[in-house]
């Protein structure tokens, strides 16, 4: 087969970061208000009734939102393998919990209704809760952690060594960045919730939502601020092939300077964190205005300039090594084979579109808002 | 390296992977039944038929909801716990994943909320082909399973690169119709609809034992007799398609599985019955047929099968041609893609074997340096544990049969005899109703167990695809694992067993109103009303 050696190995690898992004994105402006929704859930909604409708605004579309956290793994695994062999290793207990946690939601939004018991019910509420804040605390963390670098080698057959702990993760640059993925996911369950609801439950989180899009930007703020003076960067330290063997090691990289030489390289990726604080101001003024539709879409803008932002400022940088730089992965050489992008990028132009447009299909036909009768009406059908 | 961690990771995938297979089955077969049943509800618009769709669909969706959660830590736990494996084949190893994810179960999750949502958000026929969807989905999903899978027991379409020190795809085509994909993907969806077929079959003998729901009971049988006799035929026929691959693909399995420890002269016998002693090297108490193996194998009489002992002698030729692969790729890869080409044609003339130099890797850090001996054991390792897969490929196929004649039995009465069942056939069918699950479990041991000490048969040990991780942590997300899981099995069996109590539910208001049509209908004199 040469029909591969019609795009580039160059062009495939800055598509597939491309994709990738796409992916993350995707992931976080579907499941991210399943998981804002999860959150809020014990707070936002107090009665049963109100639970149940809260829960319901999601019932239908959770396990398509979920799939997109799925396919980033399986994208990762098959366009950035050392990413996935390095990332998953080293985040081991981090990962464990985000598993436990998204077992434990799915299983809850679907069996917490089936009995009527008022413990069990209370017992998934809380599920739910945690099956919404841990990932996306723990998603922020791992973020802030590849900003400044995880402690990894690779030995000579590439094989993966990480010597960090689990509460290594747990630093305070981490953790602040875990507060702008809580604060944005928040913020977006909130959007979801004033949108898909009525009455007291969308008060509420009109409530809660225009104080996460404040957090949202002050958090956002201040780990801008943070990386830019006490974050150090990673640059290669001579030229590098950018269509050359995906072997990490095969890279001499650097670490010191600041990110934010980024933005004098590329000026215009400016429009990224420019967007992440114009949609959270947005939506803070849509939460205080009741405007439905404009706030969601606000807090869509927000999340893509934000996780754009966190790439670009990277790049090519996927996930630099803190104890050994030369090990960090790259786009130039951390990816698939030239043949196996090709024939994903193939995949992905057939069914990302397909993907796209049956998803939009399935929320218009679940327009509109769930009332307390839809759930009392349909105690049967609905969760 | 750490044997500890090995065991560990390998019970851990075990034990995820086989409590993933409890849902999936289902999930793949109940789907397909249940979209049966509505398109029947479609073509004749009675109630009863959209009642079935509606009560087996809610048990599909508390299995669903499993699978799904389940299918989470399938998806990550490569990269954590087998993170030399997904550097070293995640090249090929990944793409079907994705492919799935992209193609399959996007579908599947995206409709299944409609599915149940929207009842009253679309037409009939709209419904009806969401349910298809769903069920499309959940059967495309089990292909590029399969394909990921059948790559590890037979990887075709790929070459070692020792520049990125990893397995590279070379033809795609050939990763996606590798002959040993295809038979396992009907043979495994053919699983799925057997142990749908009996779930169905078994609940609803039930009913017909306690009197109850009398009606969706014996439409449900005679829905599920037909599809599951189709289901368990295939999956026997297709059954016997893998074992014959094996011939050509892993010898090693074939032989273990038949307790095979010296080469017969062809058509070798098989054994029926026997006690396969590991450390003797013989089946003891064997009772054996003669020339079936070699039918069953080679489909031929005259075609060699090779037994344990000469397949142990080929892999320590092999292990030996694997080092001069190994001792290549070392000074190549010191000399950073500057290697002399004598070197390169040195490695490419046996780097098919450099796998089974990896084998010593368990022994020593560098496998140049193996003893005679290291390099005997290190041969004797690729003999699986014969014993369990004898036994184990044995419970699956006499219960591979056992369904062809249940199905068989249930599919005759429901269409030649009125849907009159005995009392004990029913019984019957309620025992058998954990059965496929078992038979199933027996299956993937066989695959899995059965290619070891491999990951990837030939390519890549077992042992050297683990991560780097301390046995505290894999002990700790194992456990962690095992109680979760447990937990969430018994909430499950009991929201089941809850559902099946409590029966279907009634739409009253749309039963009287057939009932008040087609007592127009009769007294108009256009046709008798069936015996509702």
């Amino acid at each position: 087969m040469i029909l591969h050696e019609f795009v580039d190995f160059e062009i495939l690898r800055v598509i597939w970061w491309g994709l990738l992004g796409v992916l993350l994105i995707g992931f976080a402006l579907t499941d991210g208000f399943d998981l804002g929704v999860g959150t809020l859930l014990p707070f936002v909604a107090r009665t049963d009734i109100e639970r149940r409708v809260a829960i319901n605004t999601v019932g239908p579309v959770w396990e398509g939102n979920q799939v997109w956290f799925i396919l980033g793994g399986g994208a990762i695994f098959a366009a950035w393998p050392p990413l996935y062999a390095v990332s998953f290793s080293g985040f081991y207990i981090a990962m464990f919990l985000i598993l436990a946690a998204l077992i434990l939601r799915p299983v809850g939004f679907k069996y917490r209704s089936k009995r009527e018991d008022e413990r069990w019910r209370a017992a998934w509420d809380w599920a739910l809760f945690v099956g919404g804040f841990v990932p996306a605390l723990v998603f922020g963390v791992a973020v802030g952690n590849v900003l400044q670098g995880v402690p990894f080698r690779l030995t000579e057959d590439l094989m993966s060594i990480y010597e960090g702990s689990f509460f290594g993760l747990l630093n305070p640059y981490a953790l602040l960045a875990g507060l702008v993925s809580v604060s944005m996911l928040v913020m977006h369950g909130a959007a979801w919730l004033q949108l898909k609801t009525e009455g007291m439950v969308a008060d509420r989180a009109r409530t809660f939502g225009a104080w996460a899009a404040i957090a949202t930007i002050v958090t956002y703020a201040l780990a801008g601020l943070w990386l830019a003076g006490g974050i150090d960067a990673y640059s290669f330290a001579g030229p590098v092939a950018t269509d050359g063997p995906s072997n990490p090691l095969m890279n001499a990289v650097v670490k010191g300077g600041s990110w934010m030489a980024a933005y004098e390289a590329r000026p215009w990726i400016v429009i990224a964190p420019a967007l992440g604080f114009l949609g959270a101001a947005l939506a803070f003024l849509g939460f205080r205005t009741d405007k439905e539709g404009w706030t969601m879409l606000a807090s869509k803008l927000s999340i893509l300039g934000i996780i754009a932002s966190v790439g670009l400022t990277m790049f090519p940088f996927i996930l630099p090594s803190s104890i050994d730089p030369n090990s960090s992965l790259t786009v130039w050489d951390s990816s698939s084979s030239h043949l196996t992008l090709f024939v994903m990028l193939v995949s992905a132009v057939i069914f990302v579109p397909l993907i796209l447009a049956y998803t939009a299909w399935v929320y218009k036909v679940l327009w509109g808002k769930v009332t307390a009768s839809d759930v009392v009406d349909k105690s049967d059908s609905v969760y | 390296m750490e044997l500890d961690i090995v065991e560990l990771s390998r019970l851990q995938f075990a034990m995820t992977a086989m409590y993933h297979f409890l849902f999936v089955p289902l999930t793949l077969g109940l789907s397909i039944i249940v979209a049966i049943m509505e398109t029947v509800y479609v073509m004749t618009n009675r109630p009863v038929w959209r009642q079935m769709t509606k009560f087996w669909a809610t048990l599909f969706g508390i299995n669903f909801v499993l699978g799904v959660a389940t299918g989470i830590t399938m998806e990550f736990q490569f990269g954590m716990n087998w993170s030399y494996y997904s550097h070293y084949v995640g090249d090929i190893f990944g793409a079907p994943l994705a492919i799935e994810g992209l193609m399959a179960f996007f579908l599947e999750a995206t409709f299944v909320g409609l599915m149940f949502f929207g009842w009253d958000k679309l037409s009939k026929v709209g419904h009806c082909v969401v349910t298809w969807l769903v069920a499309i989905g959940s059967n495309f999903s089990a292909l590029w399973i399969l394909i990921a899978n059948g790559w590890m027991q037979n990887p075709v379409g790929a070459e070692f690169n020792p520049m990125t020190m990893r397995m590279e795809m070379t033809s795609f085509f050939e990763v996606m119709f590798n002959e040993v994909a295809q038979a396992k993907f009907v043979h495994t969806v053919s699983a799925g609809y057997v142990t749908a077929s009996i779930f169905v079959l078994g609940v609803s003998a039930w009913y017909l034992l306690k009197g109850r729901h009398v009606e969706l009971a014996r439409r449900s049988i005679a829905v599920a007799a037909s599809f599951g006799l189709a289901g368990a035929l295939s999956a026997v026929v297709l059954g016997d398609e893998s074992g014959y691959n094996a011939t050509h693909t892993q010898k090693m399995k074939l032989a273990a599985i038949e307790g095979m420890w010296e080469t017969h002269e062809a058509p070798a016998p098989f054994n029926l019955f026997g006690i396969p002693d590991q450390a003797d090297r013989e089946t003891k108490y064997a009772i054996q047929v003669p020339v079936v193996m070699g039918l069953i194998g080679s489909r031929s009489l005259t075609e060699e099968l090779p037994g344990i002992n000469q397949l142990v002698d080929e892999a320590e030729a092999r292990i030996r041609n694997g080092l001069i692969a190994y001792d290549a790729l070392m000074q190549i890869r010191a000399d950073r893609g500057a290697a002399a080409p004598e070197l390169t044609a040195q490695f490419e003339q046996h780097s098919a074997d450099l796998g089974f130099a990896f084998l010593l890797k368990r022994y020593l850090d560098d496998p140049r340096l193996a003893t005679d001996d290291q390099i005997a054991m290190a041969a004797q390792d690729t003999v699986p544990g014969v014993l369990p897969l004898f036994w184990a490929f044995r419970v699956m196929v006499i219960l591979g049969f056992g369904f062809i004649a249940l199905m068989l039995f249930f599919f005759i009465r429901a269409n030649f005899y009125g849907m009159r069942f005995p009392r004990w056939a029913l019984r019957a069918a309620v025992v058998a109703i954990p059965t496929p699950w078992i038979a199933a479990e027996m299956g993937w041991f066989v695959a899995e167990f059965g290619r070891q000490p491999w990951t990837v048969d030939g390519v890549l040990p077992t042992a050297l695809s683990v991560s780097q991780l301390s046995v505290a942590q894999v002990a700790f997300t194992l456990a962690g694992f095992i109680t979760f899981y447990s937990v969430l099995f018994v909430i499950e069996i009991g929201l089941m067993r809850k559902y099946i109590l409590k029966g279907p539910y009634m739409d009253v208001a749309e039963t009287d109103d057939w009932t008040r049509r087609h007592t127009d209908r009769l007294t108009g004199g256009r046709g008798l009303e069936p015996a509702e």
